[in-house]
C-alpha cells in the first residue's frame, strides 16, 4: 500500500514537468549507485517512472551488468568498445576502469529491472519489442504502470500487441486499490479469456477482493485449468514424441549393426560419444577459426560426426568384430572391454569434466502453440531424426549398397556366390550403423552433457527400442522408439522418474514375454539362418 | 591338546613362546622405526574414472597441492608427507575395498575422500573396524556422527536449511519443490526440509517433492510440472538437491521453457563453479546456490588460494570450490593436531583434532568441534552470466553443525560429543543413553 502511494505521487511528478521531476530522477540515479539490494530496487523503479530521457538506457545497461559505480557514486555506462559514457547525460567520459564496480543486482531487482524495461518499451518502434514489453508488464502486475499502459493502448494500432495491452492493464487493474467492482470484473473475464498458466497464476494470486469478484475469479481459474488439462494430455504425447526422436536417433544406428547384422555391439554408446565430442571440437574449430560460421556449426558437425564415427566403426569390424561372427557372447564382452577403452581415451584426452556444447541461438527457447509449449532444441531434434531415418531407408532401399546390405544379410551365401564382397559389405554395414550412431552425438550434444559417460546412459534404452520393435526392422524401431518415449511420459507425472522408468522396464520384460520377437518380427529365410 | 604341535614338551612351549615373542617384538621395533623416519602416508580416496570423476579428481588435485605445498615447508613432524591416490572408480562397494587397502597395506595415517554419502556409508565401517581417520568435505545430509570421521562439509543446518530461510524471508516464497536425485543425501535432506517447512506453517500442499534417477536427461515435463505448481498464485521456488551431472539439462530445460530466476527461483546444494563451468550460464542468471565459500569471495588468502590453484594445474580456467575449500581447512586440521599430538597414531590425532581451528577461505576461522563438524559461514550466492557467485547474502558469523536434525522426530534428542567422558557419537539427553553413532 505504501509502495503504491509512492508510485502514484511518482506518477504525478511525471505528469508535472518542472523541478519535482529532475529531482526524483536524481534520486534514483544516486540510489543506483547504493550497494543495498533494496535501494537499488527502488532507484530502477522510480527511474522508470521519472521521465528521465536516458532511463531506458541506464536501465538497459544495469541488466546487462554495464552500469558501473565509482565510489562518489557518480555512474557510467560501459560501452561495447569498451569506453565509458556518464550514465546520466551519454556524454562521453574518461575514467579509469579500476575506479569502478559494476552496480550488483539480485533477483528483486531484476525483477524490478523487468518491469521497467517494460514500462520504458511499451513505446517502442518495433512492435516485437512492445509485445515483450507488453508481456513484462503484465507478469509485474504493478498498478504504477497504469498511466503508461493506457497511454500507450491508445496509441497502439497493432492488434496483438493490443491484446497483451489490455491483458496487462487487466491485471494491474486487480491490483489497485482504487479499482471499481465492474472494472475488476471486466479485467477478470479478460484475464480468462487469456485462459494460460500466466492468467492462472495472476487469478491465484488475488487476494482481498470483493464476494463478486473472488467469485468471479475462482469460476475463472476453474475454466482455465479444465482447459489447460486438455493442453497438457497433448502436451504430454509431445513430450513423448520428442523423448521418443530422442530413443529413435540413438537406437537407429545399433538396428543396423545389431537388427541388420546381428552383431551385439556395446560400444555403440560410445559412437554415440564419439559424435557428441566431434561436435564439441568442431564448434571450438569453427569458434577460433572461422567465426563468421559459427551460427552454423552443427550443421558441419553432422557431416564430420557421420565420418568420423563411421571410420572409427569399420575399423573396430575390420580389427575386432570380424573376428567374432557368430559367437555373440564373445562379442558382447569384447565390445563391452572396447567401450570402457573407448571411454577411458576421451577422457584421457579431452578429461574427465563435461563440456560445454553451445546451443545455437536458433535452437534456444520455445514458442508457444496454443496452451503447447514447444520448446526449439527438441522440435530439431524430431525433425533431424525423421531426416536421418527417412535417409537411412532411402540410403537401404535405393543404393547399390543398400541393395547389397540387404542381399548379404537376408542370404550371405547366396550374395557371395553373387560376387558380392560379404566381408567389405560387413564393413561398410557397421560403419553405417556407428556413423548414424555419430550423428545422434550431435543431437544429444544439444540436451545432454557432453561426457565420456554419455554413450553409456543411452546403451540400455537403445537396445529396449530395437528388442521391442522387431530385430532386424527399422519401421519396428520407430514404433518401438515413439511408443516407449510416450509410454515413459505418461507414466512419470504418475509414478515418479525412477519408479515410471521401473514400471516401463517390467511391461516391456512381459511384453518380449508373450512375443519374444518384438512387435514387427521378421519373417522369411533371413529369420532361420 | 594343540593337534599341530602334539610332541612339544612344556619346556619346548615356553623356548617356542619366548622365540616367538622375540621376532614379534623385534619386528614391531623395525616396524615402528620405519615408520617414524619415512614419509607419513596419506590416502586419497576420489573416484577418477566413472560418473563422480567430474567432481572428484578436483579434489586429489587440491589434495596433492596441499600435501605438495606442506613438504615445501618441512612436512609434518619433520617428517615428508606421501600421497597414495587410489581410483574408486566411483563404485561404492570398492570405496570400501580401497579404504581397507590404504588402511592395511599402506599404511595410511589419515585418508582424504568420498563424495556421494553413499560411498561413505560403505567405508565407514572400514574406517571404524580398523580405527583410522576420514576426512570427508562435503556437504551432506547429516544424522551421522562416527567418531572415525571428521566432517568438513556442511550438515543441512549449514546450507539447507539457511538456504531455505533466505527465500522465505527475502523473496517471500510460499510454495516449495523439493527435487532431488534419488538417493539417500537428496532423501534425508527433504526429509528434514519438509520437517522443517512444516514447523515454519507451510501446508502440504504447498510442497511438491520430485526424484529422479542419477544422470537423468529428459527433464521436460517434471519442468513443466514445476511451472503448473508454481502458477497457484503463491510465489514459488525450487529446492534442488539433484546431483551432478544431470544439473545441466534441468537448468537448459528451465531456460528453454522460460523460467526465470525472477519467476520461480532455484536454490541449488551440489552446483558450485565446477558444475556450471560445462553450462551455458547465460539464462540461468539470478538462480541461487547455497555454500559456504565462493570462488568469488574476496579477501587475500583466497586470492592466493586461487592463484596457487591456478598455477599448480597449469591451467588458467581452473575453477574452485566449496569441497575444495572444505579439504584445504581439513587438511590443516590434521597438520595442526598431528603437531599437537606429536604423533600419527589414529587415537591421539582424533583426540587433538577437536578444538582445532584454522582460517577457512572466506575470512574467518573454523574450528572442529566435538561433533566432528566444523564451524562455517553461511553464504548464499547467485549464479552470474560468467559462471561465478553474487553473494546476496552472508552469516554474520559462522553456524555450528547440527548433526542431528532437531527436526525429525527420530533425531531431535540426539548430539554427538567425542570429547571423553561422553565419547558418544549419538547421545539421547533426555534417556541418557549412548547408541552406536552410525544411525539413530
Amino acid at each position: 500500500m505504501k509502495r503504491w502511494i509512492f508510485f502514484a505521487l511518482l506518477a504525478m511528478t511525471w505528469l508535472t514537468p518542472g523541478a519535482g521531476r529532475a529531482q526524483s530522477a536524481d534520486e534514483a540515479l544516486a540510489a543506483l549507485a547504493s550497494t543495498s539490494f533494496n535501494t537499488v530496487r527502488e532507484g530502477v523503479e522510480a527511474l522508470a517512472l521519472s521521465g528521465h530521457p536516458r532511463a531506458q538506457a541506464i536501465v538497459a545497461a544495469l541488466q546487462n551488468g554495464k552500469l558501473l559505480a565509482r565510489a562518489d557514486k557518480a555512474l557510467f555506462i560501459k560501452n561495447d568498445d569498451g569506453t565509458f559514457a556518464e550514465a546520466a547525460t551519454g556524454a562521453p567520459a574518461d575514467v579509469p576502469a579500476a575506479a569502478l564496480k559494476p552496480v550488483r543486482v539480485n533477483n528483486a531487482v531484476r525483477g524490478a529491472i523487468e518491469a521497467a524495461l517494460g514500462v520504458l518499451r511499451l513505446f517502442a518502434p518495433d512492435p516485437t519489442a512492445r509485445l515483450q514489453a507488453a508481456e513484462a508488464v503484465f507478469r509485474s502486475r504493478d498498478p504504477a504502470a497504469l498511466p503508461a499502459l493506457e497511454r500507450a493502448l491508445v496509441a497502439e494500432k497493432d492488434p496483438k500487441v493490443k491484446l497483451r495491452m489490455d491483458q496487462a492493464r487487466a491485471a494491474a487493474l486487480l491490483a489497485l486499490p482504487s479499482a471499481t467492482e465492474p472494472d475488476r470484473l471486466a479485467a477478470v473475464q479478460t484475464l480468462r479469456t487469456r485462459g494460460d498458466i500466466e492468467a492462472r497464476s495472476t487469478l491465484g494470486n488475488l487476494t482481498g477482493q470483493s464476494p463478486a469478484v473472488a467469485e468471479a475469479a475462482a469460476s475463472a481459474i476453474l475454466a482455465i485449468d479444465r482447459t489447460l488439462q486438455l493442453w497438457s494430455v497433448l502436451q504430454s504425447i509431445y513430450y513423448g514424441l520428442s523423448l521418443g526422436s530422442v530413443l529413435l536417433l540413438a537406437a537407429a544406428g545399433l538396428a543396423i549393426t545389431f537388427g541388420v547384422m546381428g552383431v551385439i555391439n556395446m560400444a555403440h554408446g560410445e559412437m554415440v560419444m564419439i559424435g557428441a565430442y566431434v561436435t564439441f571440437v568442431t564448434q571450438q574449430v569453427i569458434k577460433t577459426n572461422f567465426p563468421a560460421l559459427y551460427p552454423a556449426n552443427l550443421l558441419f558437425a553432422i557431416p564430420l560426426a557421420f565420418g568420423i564415427s563411421g571410420l572409427v566403426g569399420i575399423a573396430i569390424e575390420r580389427a575386432l568384430i570380424r573376428w567374432l561372427y557368430g559367437r555373440p557372447l564373445e562379442t558382447l564382452l569384447a565390445t563391452w572391454g572396447l567401450s570402457l577403452m573407448l571411454q577411458q581415451a576421451v577422457r584421457s584426452i579431452f578429461g574427465a569434466n563435461n563440456k560445454d556444447v553451445d546451443t545455437p541461438s536458433w535452437m534456444s527457447g520455445a514458442t508457444e502453440l496454443g496452451g503447447l509449449t514447444l520448446t526449439w532444441n527438441r522440435m530439431y531434434i524430431v525433425l533431424f531424426s525423421v531426416l536421418v531415418l527417412a535417409a537411412l531407408m532411402a540410403a537401404l532401399r535405393y543404393t547399390s549398397l543398400g541393395l547389397r546390405m540387404r542381399a548379404v544379410t537376408q542370404n550371405r551365401r547366396m550374395a557371395a556366390a553373387m560376387g558380392i564382397r560379404t566381408p567389405w559389405i560387413d564393413a561398410l554395414t557397421f560403419g553405417l550403423g556407428s556413423g548414424v550412431a555419430g550423428m545422434a552425438g550431435v543431437a544429444l550434444s544439444q540436451i545432454d552433457n557432453v561426457s565420456p559417460n554419455l554413450g553409456q546412459s543411452y546403451i540400455v534404452d537403445s537396445f529396449m527400442v530395437v528388442v521391442f520393435g522387431g530385430v532386424g526392422n527399422l519401421w519396428g524401431t520407430v514404433v518401438g522408439a515413439l511408443t516407449l518415449g510416450i509410454v515413459n511420459k505418461f507414466l512419470e507425472p504418475v509414478a515418479g522418474a525412477v519408479l515410471g522408468k521401473i514400471v516401463v522396464l517390467v511391461l516391456l520384460i512381459l511384453f518380449i514375454q508373450r512375443r519374444p520377437r518384438g512387435m514387427f518380427p521378421l519373417k522369411g529365410r533371413a529369420v532361420e539362418t | 591338546m594343540n593337534p599341530i604341535l602334539p610332541n612339544v614338551s612344556r619346556r619346548g612351549l615356553v623356548r617356542l613362546g619366548a622365540a616367538a615373542a622375540t621376532v614379534a617384538a623385534v619386528g614391531g621395533i623395525k616396524a615402528a622405526s620405519a615408520q617414524a623416519s619415512g614419509p607419513i602416508k596419506i590416502g586419497i580416496l576420489h573416484s577418477l574414472s566413472g560418473t563422480m570423476a567430474i567432481s572428484e579428481t578436483t579434489l586429489k588435485d587440491v589434495m596433492l597441492m596441499m600435501i605438495e605445498k606442506q613438504n615445501k615447508a618441512g612436512g609434518v613432524l619433520g617428517r615428508k608427507l606421501e600421497a597414495v591416490v587410489v581410483d574408486p572408480a566411483s563404485n561404492w562397494p570398492l570405496f570400501a575395498e580401497k579404504a581397507r587397502q590404504l588402511i592395511s597395506v599402506d599404511k595410511c595415517a589419515a585418508t582424504f575422500g568420498c563424495w556421494t554419502s553413499v560411498s561413505r556409508k560403505s567405508v565407514l565401517p572400514v574406517f571404524e573396524e580398523l580405527n583410522s581417520i576420514l576426512f570427508y568435505p562435503v556437504q551432506y545430509e547429516g544424522q551421522e556422527c562416527s567418531r572415525n570421521v571428521f566432517y568438513t562439509g556442511a550438515a543441512p543446518n549449514q546450507q539447507a536449511i539457511p538456504a531455505v530461510d533466505y527465500l522465505w524471508n527475502e523473496s517471500k516464497v510460499k510454495r516449495w519443490v523439493l527435487a532431488g536425485t534419488d538417493y539417500v543425501y537428496p532423501r534425508t535432506t527433504n526429509q528434514i526440509l519438509e520437517a522443517y517447512l512444516k514447523s515454519k506453517g507451510v501446508a502440504a500442499e504447498d510442497i511438491m517433492v520430485n526424484y529422479t534417477p542419477f544422470g537423468h536427461s529428459d527433464w521436460q515435463n517434471i519442468v513443466a510440472s514445476i511451472k503448473k505448481f508454481g502458477s497457484a498464485g503463491k510465489k514459488t521456488a525450487v529446492v534442488s538437491t539433484i546431483n551432478g551431472d544431470a544439473n545441466v539439462p534441468f537448468y537448459k530445460e528451465l531456460g528453454n521453457q522460460g523460467i526465470k530466476a525472477t519467476d520461480i527461483p532455484v536454490v541449488a546444494f551440489s552446483v558450485g563453479e565446477e558444475e556450471l563451468a560445462g553450462i551455458d550460464t547465460k539464462p540461468l542468471v539470478g538462480h541461487l546456490a547455497a555454500w559456504n565459500y565462493f570462488q568469488s569471495i574476496e579477501n587475500a588468502d583466497n586470492k592466493q588460494f586461487i592463484a596457487d590453484w591456478k598455477a599448480f594445474t597449469k591451467n588458467p580456467k581452473r575453477t574452485t570450490n566449496d569441497p575444495m575449500e572444505a579439504h584445504v581447512i581439513g587438511f590443516n586440521m590434521w597438520v595442526k593436531a598431528v603437531e599437537k599430538a606429536g604423533t600419527v597414531d589414529s587415537d591421539a590425532v582424533i583426540d587433538a583434532l577437536i578444538g582445532v581451528s584454522v582460517p577457512n577461505l572466506t575470512g574467518g576461522y573454523s574450528a572442529m568441534m566435538p561433533n566432528h563438524h566444523i564451524t562455517k559461514p553461511v553464504l548464499i550466492g547467485e549464479i552470474q552470466a560468467d559462471g561465478q557467485f553474487n553473494t546476496v547474502s552472508q552469516t554474520p558469523g559462522t553456524v555450528v553443525a547440527q548433526e542431528w536434525s532437531p527436526y525429525v522426530a527420530d533425531t531431535k534428542d540426539l548430539i554427538g560429543d567425542w570429547r571423553a567422558p561422553l565419547s558418544c557419537g549419538a547421545y539421547n539427553v533426555k534417556t541418557k543413553t549412548c547408541s552406536t553413532g552410525k544411525k539413530a
